[in-house]
């Protein structure tokens, strides 16, 4: 049986884990986006989810009561240890793979925060009420962006037609529930994932649909990325890029 | 790609705070308006910079020619008259 505090652990390095991964891969375009004014805002929205990475991970490692910092967590775990979302950790491909997954995840995250705001425990509540704003912001971008790109021209449609296919068999790991999500839920400290999924279909099927893409038609959902059972292999690469300089020179700052 | 595949040229203005007038703060590249405040919002704003964004087609601007510059201004020059900086202006005025 999982003790109330283990629960919360879990859950807030779920939290922590998905804006540090999804941030890492993101800052990944910097220098390299598309476009001048794209490549900025992608770092912008990089530079965010390190932000609320720093908020969930310091929480977490508060409640984890080890004398551990945000930067340990982030900096000194293994990928097995790492407890995001298998959509966050896959290479980033080409742009338009990265703003459909961008998307994708926007729009849980907006319902998501949302019902977090009025979580039994303050501090998830205050650290949701601020990434809120972001996530707004991030997800009026990347629907956007999908929809222009989807309507576009042919060869941007085929792009973002592919995109669609490839992120979709790790999106539904987002409303797999399990223990974790049993007793945070039973706490009041969130809700069950899987009450936010017609939110979610929602939007994205207008998305798509407006964005004159094909929702993709399967349920079946790849699994182990947020319980840390089976991430892919990528994620053990990007932790190896990301964390060199602390394993090279432990405790480094600047 | 050629120019013609390129998004158009906007140019960019921030109003710094409630009271103040728009002013340019430079250019950058969208296929539309919306674009163009979200682009201007993640380039320029990102230092807490403004409360309100405009944007302007390049192309819709009409500009001075720089070899009108005599003709168009320098007889403004020897009218010292039209300088208001004869009166005292009150502190309580604030900026003009």
């Amino acid at each position: 049986m999982m003790t109330a505090n283990e629960a919360l652990f879990q859950f807030l390095l779920r939290q922590g884990d998905n804006a540090l991964v999804l941030g890492h891969r993101t800052s990944q375009w910097c220098g390299v986006g598309p476009v001048l004014e794209e490549d900025i805002a992608l770092a912008n929205t990089a530079l965010d989810l390190i932000g609320q990475t720093q908020l969930w991970l310091a929480y977490a490692a508060e409640v984890q009561g080890e004398g551990k910092s945000a930067n340990d967590l982030a900096f000194l775990r293994d990928a097995y240890d790492f407890r995001n979302l298998l959509l966050l950790e896959v290479p980033n491909g080409n742009f338009g793979q990265a703003i459909m997954r961008q998307c994708l995840f926007d729009a849980f995250q907006v319902p998501w925060l949302t019902e977090l705001q009025t979580s039994s425990n303050q501090q998830v509540a205050d650290i949701s009420a601020k990434s809120l704003k972001e996530a707004l912001y991030h997800w009026e971008r990347s629907s956007e962006t999908v929809i222009s790109l989807g309507d576009g021209t042919e060869e941007s449609h085929a792009y973002m037609q592919a995109a669609v296919d490839f992120c979709w068999p790790y999106a539904g790991e987002m409303f797999c529930d399990d223990a974790v999500d049993e007793a945070i839920n039973t706490a009041g400290i969130a809700p069950l994932p899987s009450s936010i999924r017609q939110t979610w279909i929602d939007q994205v099927e207008s998305v798509l649909s407006e964005a004159t893409l094909t929702k993709p038609n399967s349920d079946f959902a790849q699994r182990g990325g947020r319980d840390g059972i089976r991430h892919t292999e990528h994620l053990g690469h990007m932790l190896a890029t990301m964390q060199v300089l602390q394993r090279s020179f432990p405790g480094a700052t600047w | 790609m050629s120019a013609s595949n390129e998004w158009p040229l906007w140019e960019i203005f921030i109003r710094g705070q409630h009271g103040m007038s728009h002013r340019h703060v430079g250019s950058l590249h969208a296929p539309d308006a919306e674009r163009a405040i979200k682009n201007a919002r993640d380039v320029y704003t990102r230092r807490n910079e403004g409360v309100s964004l405009w944007v302007v087609e390049a192309k819709h601007i009409s500009a001075s020619s720089p070899s009108d510059k005599g003709p168009l201004y320098d007889p403004a020059k020897d009218k010292i008259y039209r300088h208001p900086t004869f009166y005292d202006i009150p502190d309580e005025v604030g900026k003009m």
